[in-house]
């Protein structure tokens, strides 16, 4: 049995793939070192990243296929589901031992599993740019916390770079404890999230939030409240199309939002 | 921005809530330089109600004040409801604040006809202009143009909109005269037309100076609504027919009657909108645009209206039986759409897939084809199942209804109007 133990970075489990190619020895697992427990009876590869090996890797899989195949690996590895490293082995192997564009050839098992989980983090990733709710802080800086199911704020960055792009933001995932900050002129990664968000809920506390950002999300719950056609009332699709899980981000569905007056 | 306003938010968005498009797409307005939003070219929505509806645009009416009488509007003047208007400050601020908060993609502005159509139509104008040049927004901006507005305030709306539409809601026009009397086709037909010959000579202008001003990018469209007059599907779905190809119209939404004034005996007494007759014609209008169907092989003489039972995919499969089973590794593309069971997405999968090798079964279900409901018009590598010849068109509508899982097939249709994500 041979384990390749890699550091958990997509750079990492491409050296990993190189290696394996380039030793000719088929890996029965790619393993992250944080989940790696000893086995007495593997041979155990440490996989050192490497990005001269990785570029090599990458380069070979761009010119094979095409831009919007490799999205796909990237997609998948965000994914971070078990099993993820073999199925990216597979597919890439595939993509470089094939003559032609393995891409829409449903018989293989690892050109549909990938295709499958692209699909999935890229819902979950659209997801991400539908239900982000920025609150206005008193530093004039729009916060917004998160915790997707799999990993894809990194591929949402450069829609609120590019939307947003007059105002200071941050988004936060509070699932992997790290975020996106912008300031106005570039993007930093950061890894401490705010002291003055509750980390449950991703609110701000009122004492740093700005004067009007009460009454534009009482504004918007009154909006949304009024905008449905209770006729028409349909639980099932509005369930399907907003989970509950991401309720807590949304002053829409706060009832303290709701506007109480006379 | 003042408490108050959320009572004029609220008044302003019960006006407006029956106007059923909230499409955001079809536009790609970049961020210009340091400014706010940009118009992604597939619309993203930001929430959904509890009638199951995407919330993509801030849909507001400037004013529901109106001097116009129609008998299936809410607020036709002979309505006894609290009446509000905005300022043009209040609507920007509103739209900028929620955008920024990523609540909208931007803003659906309509109003109330107020003194006449050129005065209201000039007030919606000065928001969407505001936004853009005292705002530097470029997020997605609607405007419902007013029947009857002049032609130069089409030219001006289209600088600053993403899209305008004119609301053609009958699709007669003696109907429309009888329960909508200041209304004509006419006055709806002339800003279609102006905004349609707009667009085109946009078109040409931007092919030669590259930096023209865009003008509606993404198009115009416009709403039917359906059971308020007898009209059938047949009259509906020629009419829009008609729209699309004269018109080039992007969309026309269909809006099953709400029933909101009960008391006019010119319309018909409903318990409830015609909720399934509304999504069998956004089947319809998906079969004319995306599937190589012609109107009049939807509806007919013969067949004035789209059966509620079924889908007209289906209903027209089970009317042409002879057309069937179809060779899946055989026939073209054009018969494979045809196919109930089988979507544009499969259908596009099984032309490259069977390249490789012959498709069986299991290969189509992996594709994503319906089997369920393909099985009886289809032969494969491998199938002997008896099809719609031997089993008579009758025996398979009874069999596809008895197994018939009616929200799976509505979140599906559901699905496609609203395009929520990225087609690929
Ligand atoms: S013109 Fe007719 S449809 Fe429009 S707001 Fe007035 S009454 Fe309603």
């Amino acid at each position: 049995m041979n384990l390749f133990i890699y550091d958990q970075t997509f750079e990492g489990l491409l050296t990993a793939i190189h290696d394996a190619i380039d030793l000719n020895i088929k890996p029965d697992k790619i393993i992250s070192i944080k989940y790696f427990q000893d086995d007495l009876f593997a041979t155990k590869y440490d996989i050192i990243t490497d990005s001269d090996k990785f570029d090599k890797i990458w380069n070979q899989v761009k010119e094979k296929s095409n831009e919007q195949n490799c999205q796909r690996i990237f997609k998948t590895f965000l994914s971070e589901l078990s099993e993820i490293e073999m199925i990216i082995y597979n597919y890439i192997k595939l993509i470089i031992d094939t003559p032609y564009n393995v891409e829409v050839n449903f018989s293989e098992d690892s050109v549909i599993k990938i295709n499958n989980i692209q699909k999935k983090v890229g819902r979950e990733a659209q997801r991400v740019l539908m239900f982000v709710r920025f609150q206005k802080t008193v530093d004039d800086i729009y916060y917004a916390s998160f915790d997707p199911k799999y990993n894809v704020i990194p591929l949402t960055v450069a829609h609120f770079r590019n939307r947003f792009a007059d105002q200071k933001w941050v988004i936060f995932d509070t699932r992997r404890k790290f975020g996106y900050y912008y300031d106005l002129k570039n993007v930093r990664e950061i890894t401490i999230g705010n002291q003055k968000v509750n980390f449950e809920s991703g609110k701000v506390d009122n004492d740093v939030l700005h004067v009007s950002e009460k009454l534009f999300q009482k504004l918007w719950k009154g909006y949304y409240d009024t905008i449905n056609i209770k006729e028409r009332k349909n639980i099932k699709v509005h369930m399907q199309f907003l989970p509950k899980r991401f309720w807590k981000y949304l002053p829409e569905k706060d009832f303290k939002n709701t506007f109480v007056m006379n | 921005m003042k408490p108050e306003t959320i009572n004029k938010l609220k008044i302003s968005a019960n006006a407006a809530k029956y106007d059923v498009s909230c499409a955001s797409s079809g536009s790609n307005r970049p961020n210009s330089g340091k400014g706010l939003g940009n118009a992604s070219p597939w619309g993203i929505c930001h929430s959904f109600t509890e009638d199951g509806r995407c919330i993509s645009l801030l849909k507001l009416m400037l004013t529901n004040y109106c001097i116009y009488d129609c008998a299936y509007c809410v607020n036709r003047k002979s309505n006894d409801i609290q009446r509000t208007t905005f300022s043009v400050k209040e609507v920007v601020e509103l739209t900028i604040e929620f955008y920024r908060r990523n609540y909208i993609e931007g803003l659906f502005l309509s109003s109330g006809v107020i003194k006449n159509p050129d005065y209201t139509m000039e007030r919606m104008v000065s928001v969407a202009k505001d936004l853009r040049l005292k705002q530097n927004y470029n997020g997605y901006i609607h405007l419902k143009s007013i029947p009857g507005s002049s032609d130069e305030l089409q030219q001006q709306a289209g600088l600053y909109a993403d899209r305008l539409s004119v609301n053609i809601e009958i699709a007669s026009e003696s109907n429309l005269k009888m329960i909508a009397p200041d209304k004509s086709f006419a006055s709806i037909l002339n800003p279609m037309n102006t905004i349609k010959n707009k667009i085109i000579e946009n078109k040409e202008e931007r092919r030669k100076f590259r930096h023209a001003p865009r003008f509606s990018p993404a198009g115009q469209s416009t709403q039917l609504i359906v059971g308020a007059t007898p009209d059938s599907d047949q009259r509906i779905l020629n009419l829009a027919g008609n729209l699309y190809n004269s018109k080039n119209l992007k969309r026309v939404y269909y809006s099953g009657y709400v029933p909101v004034n009960n008391y006019d005996k010119r319309l018909p007494a409903l318990n409830e909108p015609p909720l399934k007759r509304e999504n069998r014609l956004y089947q319809a209008d998906w079969l004319f645009r995306f599937y190589h169907f012609s109107i009049n092989e939807i509806v007919n003489d013969d067949h004035p209206d789209l059966d509620l039972e079924i889908d007209p995919k289906l209903s027209y499969a089970l009317r042409n039986p002879w057309l069937f089973p179809v060779d899946i590794n055989k026939a073209n593309y054009e018969t494979i759409l045809r196919v109930p069971g089988i979507g544009v997405l499969s259908a596009k999968k099984i032309i490259l897939g069977r390249r490789y090798s012959k498709l069986n079964l299991s290969n189509l279900k992996k594709i994503g084809v319906v089997l369920k409901r393909a099985k009886y018009f289809i032969t494969c590598n491998e199938l002997k199942a008896p099809t719609i010849n031997e089993l008579l068109p009758e025996n398979v509508k009874k069999i596809l209804l008895s197994e018939n899982k009616p929200l799976k097939q509505f979140k599906k249709s559901f699905y496609k109007q609203l395009s929520l994500f990225p087609v690929n």
